[in-house]
């Protein structure tokens, strides 16, 4: 913790979210203590109380924009970063809020709200990039540990980060993973799916949720034909892209082509 | 290699486990089948109780399952998911890391393995795969040595093949069933009215003179004659064929639209190349620590179905799926030919078993071959 150097200011900013992928920051734990050394932690209301002061070398931000406010907060946020770094499925895609995208959010809200005008929300939830440059988008719902102390060590270094963006079917293979699919006849994303977790589901015998939204190249209507011959009905094949990541593309398009 | 028959002994259960415990008490790991999550893989094993006894399987496009043979066959299933390739050529491996000492810096590469593994029931199509890996990477002028090490002291015990799997075509790629180099010992089971005995045949000194340290008696001609049926019969009930000629047949169909076609159904979600036994691609990752104290470099597998893989400056040179799903086939069946001076497949079949959307690399080329002969695309 040297007095010569001054570290690099880090700020992580919360929008429509549930802290969960903020949160995975303070799970860093064994390397938490590496993070604080190498950064200032100048901003992190989770962690600890400080006023917005100047600008950022590297700012996380987490959720999604839902409200009118919170689409001219982004914009603050953008002037106040070097390097703005979007985390989580709601920043990076919209996440689950973004449901609301297929329905109507003024029609809902009378019926869920004593006083709906007192709401005062946009009609879609949208990512981050949507509004502003984003450097860099870590994926996940929640993110990864790993990939986070990744992200942080290479924006520190000045190199890219180690966040492949093929299959998680290809993460199966590495472990050695016997495909649920194929062998087992379980419904499974992972091959439209990033990688990134680890490949944790089928690695517990369950298929993938695709909790890191669409790989690089995903073919959905390829795999939603398979997915039908396992028995997945048009319902289930609208509801299986409608998760984390129902806004993103291709993801949202697939869902739109079932369930009628 | 696979000297006559005239060498051939019999063996039982008993044999066979004296033979895994000999090569235990020689050094050797074990790895063998083994049933795990609903599969057949390769694992270590500590002996005959390991094997997946009585198990049969089931194999078709994006279809596997394991299925109760009724009898207690040791080797009664077709090739699993995985390949020998997990053990010679890791999944992922750690190559150097460096270390900053004050100005300095330290290099540290790592060490290769020293363990010596003998792999028990490797198939004829396996080593052919081995062979096809052995020219690639310690066969040319750079040599691997991490695969080198791992691959020079392998004692190999291989299975010839009692049944074909759905998705086998060994027999018109002429790699199989039957092991005919590569092993130091080759089993063959025999199974069926009462009796429950392999016979052996001597691929090397090595592999003689540890059957000679076993409990075995010399095989009658009828046995090995009924050896000789059991391969008969499995290359007789091939699940699948390749059409003869692939080579030159994909060599002059580079535009047929039958590529369009496949490209609709692949998910580019390297599976086939992953499961591939021949398939070696690899990319390196660079990482370095919080403190930018330590940095390593590993390899791990890839594929030529991501879009990292061909990315050069200005991008990736195959980004459609057509063009990465014909890159790998006709490297596979063709072009292999032409870079090493044999063909990439062996017939085993995993390509198209694991695939998730069933694509199946014969019936691609069976596509291909039919339209030529309707004198349509070509």
């Amino acid at each position: 913790m040297s007095a010569q150097t001054p570290r690099p200011r880090l700020a992580v900013w919360k929008f429509a979210s549930c802290d969960g992928c903020q949160l995975t920051l303070l799970d860093c734990e064994d390397e938490l203590l590496g993070i604080a050394q190498e950064l200032d932690i100048a901003y992190f209301l989770e962690a600890t109380r400080a006023p917005i002061r100047g600008t950022y070398d590297l700012s996380l931000v987490e959720g999604s924009i839902t409200t009118p406010h919170d689409a001219e907060r982004i914009q603050d946020v953008r002037r106040r970063s070097r390097s703005l770094v979007t985390i989580g499925a709601c920043a990076t895609s919209g996440g689950v809020q973004a449901l609301r995208n297929f329905a109507d959010v003024k029609e809902y809200a009378s019926i869920v709200y004593a006083r709906p005008d007192y709401i005062h929300t946009l009609a879609t939830s949208t990512p981050i990039a949507d509004h502003v440059k984003v450097d860099f988008e870590l994926r996940g719902c929640p993110i990864d540990k790993g990939r986070l102390i990744e992200v942080i060590s290479a924006f520190l270094i000045g190199r890219k980060p180690v966040t492949p963006a093929h299959s998680v079917c290809l993460q199966c293979k590495l472990k050695g993973n016997v495909c649920v699919m194929v062998a087992h006849g379980t419904p499974c994303l992972g091959p439209v799916t990033h990688d990134g977790c680890g490949a944790l589901c089928p690695s517990y015998d369950r298929g993938c949720y695709g909790c890191f939204g669409p790989m690089e190249t995903p073919n959905a209507p390829s795999l939603s034909g398979w997915l039908a011959r396992l028995g997945m009905d048009e319902r289930d094949l609208q509801r299986v892209y409608r998760t984390f990541n129902a806004n993103a593309e291709p993801f949202r398009t697939e869902s739109q082509r079932h369930g009628k | 290699m696979g000297e006559g028959a005239s060498a051939a002994a019999i063996i039982d259960e008993t044999g066979l486990q004296a033979l895994l415990d000999a090569l235990r008490a020689r050094g050797f790991s074990l790895l063998g089948p083994t049933l795990r999550d609903g599969a057949i893989v390769y694992d270590e094993i500590d002996g005959v109780a390991d094997l997946p006894r009585g198990c049969g399987d089931e194999q078709d496009g994006g279809h596997y399952r394991v299925t109760p043979r009724g009898d207690d066959a040791l080797f009664g299933y077709a090739v699993g998911p995985q390949s020998w390739k997990r053990f010679l050529h890791p999944p992922v491996l750690r190559l150097w890391r460096a270390r900053r000492e004050g100005d300095d810096m330290r290099v540290e590469t790592d060490p290769e393995t020293s363990e010596k593994y003998a792999f028990i029931g490797a198939r004829s199509c396996e080593l052919h795969a081995i062979a096809i890996q052995d020219r690639v990477l310690i066969g040319g002028e750079h040599v691997d040595p991490h695969y080198r090490a791992r691959r020079e002291g392998v004692f190999v015990v291989a299975l010839n093949c009692g049944v074909a799997g759905g998705a086998c075509f060994c027999a018109s790629m002429n790699t199989g069933p039957k092991a005919t180099f590569g092993y130091d010992l080759a089993l063959t089971e025999l199974i069926g009215d009462g009796r429950h005995e392999f016979l052996v045949e001597i691929g090397t000194e090595a592999g003689g003179g540890l059957l000679g340290a076993l409990p075995h008696r010399g095989a009658s001609a009828s046995e090995i004659a009924a050896a000789q049926a059991v391969v008969e019969h499995t290359a007789a009930t091939m699940g699948r064929e390749m059409q003869p000629d692939v080579a030159a047949l994909l060599a002059r169909n580079l535009e047929h639209p039958r590529w369009d076609e496949v490209a609709t159904r692949c998910l580019a979600c390297t599976n086939c190349t992953m499961v591939c036994p021949t398939c070696f691609c690899t990319s390196v990752e660079d990482t370095s620590d919080l403190e930018g104290r330590e940095s390593a470099r590993a390899r791990r597998w890839d594929s030529c179905f991501t879009l990292d893989f061909s990315y050069i400056h200005g991008g990736s040179v195959r980004s459609s799926a057509k063009s990465r799903y014909r890159q790998w086939m006709t490297h596979k069946l063709s072009t292999w030919h032409d870079q090493f001076g044999t063909t990439g497949c062996v017939g085993c079949g995993r390509c198209i078993v694991w695939c998730p959307v069933a694509i199946d690399i014969t019936e691609e080329a069976r596509a291909i071959a039919e339209s030529e002969a309707k004198g349509g695309e070509r």
